[in-house]
């Protein structure tokens, strides 16, 4: 180790020795910090419980892929990027960090093992590592102050801009790089060049450069105070941490390590209370914030404020009034006032619904789970949404337009409160001797084909149910439709918060279920196939038509003919519910792409798990919001876009959404829409 | 039968109102032979009394300040007073009648017969009418037993009215029985329904809509296609219920009253709420999904169509076509 | 207040199909769907307003047998404390004046400060509020749209009349409102709501219990009977006309054209 001619440890300040103010910082600011992450822990005691130790090696691994490997940042390549060169810039810094904080206490301090080349090694590392995080922090702190990219806007309703406080924590992070680097730099001119470790071109090696031929007396004062400003620095940033966004520093591996494991399942009304006992239950749903699981009040503490959820919620897109984002920093900052540092927390405990949100807010949301595919700290916003529902239907908030089709699917089992006699009505005009089989009339089947309600029942869909019974019976697939003993699937009923609806429709299909002795169940409606894959238990395996289709496309049961007019552009729009829930994007395409002579392009940067919701299904369709324009016109201007005349899919609600926006829109004659199986059955060989 | 028959005559702003016409032909339909006598009340109704006396051979004419707002509070106790026992009345059914009649029956002990769209007869002491129930989905036969009077409300529209000035009917001055008449319900005031910036009252030519459009955003077709015509949008009350357009625009008893020459129907079933607001008998073009609307009754034209793929095709042809 | 809403039990007109059964007899109610009839439903939202404003109890009472049990305590889910059902079968056939003279015996039995009924049913009538304030002396308004409590011994009251008006009154307490629809939002009961209300007892009164002579109501007191359903000889109607999208626009626009319809 080479002599140093001065250190933090042995200086002297005022008077003093130094080294008590260093020793007394890092007292008072780990003090401090402690004392800040209690209180901030203080709403989470009072918090409905959350399971969290279930599934704890795929839990690592999430932590590995989004936490570690930032999986999900490159998404926005930019901001992404930089952030994964300050994540890792931190990371590595970790070890320095810490050195530098016992230094202060500890004369010439240095990690066991880091002696030798390790050290050495490390030193070159932690270079460049200060340095590209200080470039790094720079670019981002030009893009915030002077592009102002469209996701970081504040609107007014929501109060004042984010750019300070995000430039003051740029401004901490850079004093910190360039503290470290003075620091270090200052020390090395004073052992003059020949001992110089400093890897060139790193702020370190610039520092050196520049302060080399100092005397010696002012370079230890260089160094004290770069160490002091460090310290304090360091400590400061630490404590502040817990005051904003930048607490996602702390929080987000956690974050990650409970986040959900699976996609398209809705939590229990509580954790912990099986649905026999939730008569029993004497308020359902999130109405105060307590109410809210521990889980969610860390998910509010971790969001980092970057706008990438709003930016890919439609809902947003559209005006409505949500911003996903918003969700997450108004429940933050309500946190932050109910449970200050000092004193007790505020007793009143505050309806959320009509305080920090508003029963449209909550209404708008079509749960497509853009925002879930987006957050890079894992952050739910899904199930919120249904907990804050399940708190409006329990107070009986419920919006005029929604209170019929509710009452409808109570008394009939489906929202337009039609017939149940007329549900298998469609069976009838099949045609090409097809023959549906109905355990309405006692018989069985192998495979089951649930079909739902918008299929069975509405005009335009009825077609749909037909084609997949044509295909199904080309197929070869011995299949059976339940009839008038079927209800709604119940999707959307447990997503707007009428949990015990829902119950009720899930026990009446699920004995109908089984009185079709079905193996497997097959359905043509992502939300059908949803709620029986992730709502519905002790169920046959389900699958969606189009991966039935691809399946004997590959081995041959069905063959396609070429296209007549090969002169048109198809495009296909991923549903929210086969696609993002249920990861199948690439059987309804190997579907299309197998009719010859069929042209097909991508919405690029719409498509796949970054598909744009055509509006949202199931009771959505009946909710009437405040909004500027559809989705679904959003949708269909992104296929004009991309180059297609035609929007095939693979979902009854996104094909009836789409129908519309066309007209609303004034394509007609310029943009079709047709539901996959109908294309299939139209080139179906026989 | 030999029962007397009386009428109320409503009016307002000095002149009767159309019932008036009508329930003479309901009151002769009922009660043939019978010269049925008209109640007026009111304050300064000399010109009223002197209008109807041209229709009805006596009229009874019950003058006072107290009743210059046909409050039915009021006018209970003075008909319970001044109706001879075993005599009928007529009275139109109107949010006026509605308030009125119940009440006054239980008071004179006498039968209720609301809501008559047809006669099929008197038989000794049983009136034969025909009502509608399940909001004019089906009719019914319905037997009333008016040996001791009855108090009856007649659908407007369900009678044709009478030619008026066919007679040099006497004005009776009755108006000293309305003395020392009191009620526990006062009247305060009317507040307008809001102008807003449409008067469709004044429109020669309304496309309206109704239920029949599914949703909101649709409006917007129907809105197009007046636009394309020159003509002002209109609707019937669910429409304005579920706040998709404003109240200005509702067509119907309960809304306003138009006469145009021309009348579009989209979507609309045709209650009688509805039709009843329509005057004038205008060329109605109506365009249903269903071929079983009553509205197809009341049209000049009819098409069963999806409105959703007409509309669009019919406000392009009309573009073209100018 | 001591609010007593009276509710009926109707087919629900939107979703059912309203077919006259063989004979004309009565309709086809088999694959009918029942709730409570839309017009009540506003009255009781209207009284569990007043009530969470003004302190007191609305009590639902309905006439029928034991299926108008299920709508009376979905009402009591709204908010009201007590329900009453009121059963006998000497009540069937009651016409409008019976239904009135069943429920007044009921009201009787309470202290009630306002009696709310909906301003019209299935059967279009809008008769039995009317009666029932005449049978019990009380004053009367029709189709209400608002209610505001003023003092304790009077109500402002705003009624809904032709062309939109609305005809503002002070009426005394106590009295009967019939209520028209749109009067306020009525809040959402779910299966839940009504599971909370699940274990109330709800009274069952008949005839004797109301002191009522059974020859005063059911059919053997009534004044009006139906005798039959039918539907309408369909009298002149419109010219329908017939073809393809593109040629029924083609139609319309040479019809709109020469009707003057196209300006």
């Amino acid at each position: 180790m080479v002599h140093e001619p001065f250190s933090p440890a042995t200086a002297m300040l005022a008077g003093m020795p130094a080294k008590v103010l260093f020793a007394l910082i890092p007292l008072v600011g780990l003090v401090c910090f402690a004392w800040i992450i209690a209180r901030r822990l203080a709403p989470l005691l009072r918090a409905a419980p959350h399971p969290c130790w279930q599934r704890i090696p795929e839990r690592i691994l999430l932590v590995l892929k989004i936490w570690l490997a930032q999986w999900r940042q490159p998404r926005y390549m930019l901001a992404g990027v930089l952030h994964i060169v300050v994540f890792f810039g931190f990371l590595i810094l970790g070890a320095r960090s810490m050195q530098l904080v016992i230094l202060g206490v500890v004369d010439g301090f240095v990690w066991p093992g880091f002696g030798g080349t390790l050290g050495a090694a490390y030193n070159v590392v932690k270079d460049f590592a200060s340095t590209a995080v200080f470039v790094a922090v720079a670019i981002l702190a030009v893009r915030r102050a002077f592009f102002k990219p469209a996701r970081y806007a504040v609107p007014e309703k929501y109060g004042k801009d984010h750019t300070p406080e995000a430039l003051f924590v740029l401004g901490l992070i850079a004093t910190l790089m360039i503290s470290e680097s003075a620091f270090e730099g200052s020390l090395l001119a004073a052992q003059g060049e020949s001992v110089t470790s400093a890897t060139v071109l790193t702020l370190t090696w610039g520092f050196a450069r520049t302060l080399s031929g100092l005397q010696t007396s002012t370079l230890a004062g260089i160094n004290l105070a770069a160490y002091a400003i460090h310290d304090l620095t360091f400590f400061f940033f630490l404590c502040f941490l817990p005051f904003g966004k930048h607490f996602h520093v702390i929080t987000s591996l956690f974050n990650v390590f409970f986040m959900r494991l699976q996609t398209g399942n809705i939590k229990p009304v509580a954790y912990g209370i099986s649905d026999a006992q939730l008569d029993d239950v004497k308020s359902f749903g999130v109405k105060e914030f307590e109410d809210f699981t521990w889980k969610h009040m860390l998910d509010f503490y971790s969001c980092v404020d970057c706008g990438r959820c709003s930016d890919r919620c439609p809902a947003n897109a559209v005006g409505r009034p949500l911003s996903p984002r918003f969700i997450s920093i108004k429940a933050r900052d309500y946190a932050f006032e109910h449970y200050p540092l000092f004193g007790n927390a505020k007793a009143d405990a505050v309806p959320l619904i009509g305080g920090i949100y508003s029963e449209d807010e909550i209404w708008s949301c079509t749960t497509c789970g853009a925002c879930e595919e987006e957050c890079p700290v894992g952050i739910e916003y899904i199930d919120k949404m249904v907990d804050l529902r399940r708190g409006m239907v329990d107070d009986g908030l419920v919006p005029q337009s929604l209170q019929k089709p509710m009452s409808a699917l109570e008394k009939r089992g489906n929202p337009w409160g039609k017939l149940e006699k007329k549900r298998a009505e469609w069976t009838a005009g099949v045609g090409e001797g097809v023959n549906v089989k109905l355990v309405e009339k006692g018989e069985t089947a192998e495979t089951l084909y649930f079909v739902d309600s918008i299929t069975s029942y509405d005009d335009r869909m009825q077609k749909i149910a037909q084609a997949t019974a044509r295909i199904l019976s080309k197929g070869d697939v011995d299949f059976v439709v339940i009839g008038k003993d079927e209800k709604d699937s119940g999707h959307d009923v447990r997503r707007f918060g009428e949990e015990m609806l829902f119950q009720s429709l899930k026990e009446q299909n699920s004995e109908a279920i089984r009185a079709s002795e079905a193996r497997r169940i097959v359905v043509n409606d992502p939300h059908a196939m949803n709620a029986l894959r992730n709502d519905y238990e002790d169920m046959p395996p389900v699958q969606h038509v189009s991966e039935m289709i691809a399946l004997c496309i590959e081995n041959g049961k069905l063959k396609l003919n070429p296209l007549a007019d090969a002169s048109k552009t198809y495009t296909y729009h991923d549903p929210c519910y086969l696609g993002r829930h249920n990861g199948t994007y690439d059987s309804p395409r190997q579907a299309i792409d197998a009719i010859p002579g069929l042209k097909r392009v991508e919405m690029k940067g719409n498509c796949r798990d970054r598909s744009f919701c055509c509006g949202g299904g199931g009771l959505m369709l009946f909710y009437e919001p405040e909004e500027e324009q559809r989705m679904g016109v959003v949708r269909v201007q992104q296929a004009c876009e991309a180059g297609a005349d035609v929007i095939v899919t693979a979902c009854p609600y996104c094909l009836t959404n789409i129908e519309d926006a066309i007209k609303v829109a004034g394509l007609e004659g310029r943009m079709e829409v047709l539901d996959l199986v109908e294309l299939v059955d139209g080139q179906l060989q026989h | 039968m030999d029962a007397k028959v009386f009428v109320y005559v409503a009016h307002k702003d000095g002149k009767a109102d159309d019932s008036a016409l009508e329930l003479v032909t309901a009151a002769q339909s009922m009660f043939p032979g019978s010269n049925p006598v008209a109640l007026v009340a009111g304050s300064g109704i000399d010109a009223v009394c002197q209008e109807t006396a041209a229709t009805y051979g006596e009229v009874w004419k019950f003058d006072q300040a107290a009743l210059a707002y046909p409050n039915a509070e009021l006018l209970r106790p003075l008909l319970v007073k001044v109706l001879p026992a075993g005599a009928m009345l007529l009275l139109p059914h109107n949010t006026f009648g509605l308030d009125l009649g119940p009440g006054l029956s239980v008071q004179r002990g006498v039968t209720y017969v609301p809501d008559v769209v047809g006669i099929d007869g008197l038989e000794g002491t049983t009136l034969k009418v025909v009502r509608q129930e399940f909001a004019g989905q089906v009719s019914a036969h319905v037997h009333c037993a008016v040996a001791k009077g009855a108090v009856i409300t007649v659908r407007s529209g369900a009678f044709r009215p009478a030619p008026a000035g066919a007679v040099a009917g006497q004005v009776l001055d009755r108006s000293a029985d309305t003395a020392g008449l009191s009620a526990r319900r006062k009247f305060v005031e009317l507040i307008q329904a809001e102008a807003g910036d449409i008067d469709i009252t004044r429109e020669d030519v309304l496309v309206s809509v109704g239920r029949g459009i599914g949703e909101k955003e649709n409006i917007a077709l129907v809105e197009d296609l007046a636009e394309a015509m020159g003509a002002a949008v209109s609707c019937s009350r669910p429409i304005v219920d579920a706040k998709w357009l404003d109240r200005p625009r509702q067509v119907g008893t309960s809304g306003k009253t138009v006469k145009p020459k021309v009348y579009l129907a989209l979507g609309i079933s045709g209650s009688f709420q509805h039709l009843g607001g329509i005057k004038g008998n205008p060329f109605l073009l109506a365009i249903n999904k269903n071929p079983k609307a009553p509205i197809f009754q009341a049209a000049t034209v009819g098409v069963v169509a999806d409105l959703m793929e007409l509309l669009p095709v019919l406000t392009e042809k009309i573009k073209k076509s100018r | 207040m001591e609010i007593l809403v009276c509710v009926k039990r109707v087919p629900d007109a939107a979703e059912n199909e309203i077919v006259v059964g063989a004979g004309g007899a009565d309709i086809k109610r088999e694959d009918l769907v029942y709730s409570v009839n839309e017009w009540d439903n506003y009255a009781v939202e209207e009284a569990v307003q007043i009530v969470e404003r003004e302190g007191g109890n609305v009590t639902i009472v309905s006439m029928g047998d034991s299926e108008a049990e299920e709508v009376v305590r979905r009402e009591m889910a709204m908010g009201a404390a007590q329900g009453l059902l009121l059963t006998d079968a000497a009540f069937d056939g009651s016409d409008g004046l019976g239904i009135a003279t069943i429920l007044a015996a009921a009201a009787r039995k309470g202290e009630y400060d306002l009696i709310l009924t909906g301003a019209l049913a299935d059967d279009g009538a809008g008769q039995v509020g009317g009666m029932l304030a005449a049978l019990l002396d009380w004053p009367y308004a029709s189709v209400v749209n608002k209610i505001e409590t003023k003092d304790g011994k009077s109500l402002r009251i705003g009624r809904e009349i032709e062309g939109g008006t609305q005809e503002i009154s002070d009426i005394e307490t106590p009295c009967v409102l019939s209520i028209q629809t749109g009067i306020n939002e009525p809040r959402y009961v779910g299966i839940r709501g009504i599971r909370k209300v699940a274990s109330i007892e709800i009274p069952i009164l008949d005839a004797g219990a109301l002191g009522l002579d059974a020859a005063a109501v059911g059919a053997a007191g009534a004044n009006v009977r139906r005798i039959d359903y039918f539907v309408p000889q369909l009298g002149a109607s419109a010219e329908m006309l017939e073809g393809s999208i593109e040629e029924l626009a083609g139609k319309l626009v040479d019809l709109l054209k020469a009707k003057g319809g196209i300006r």
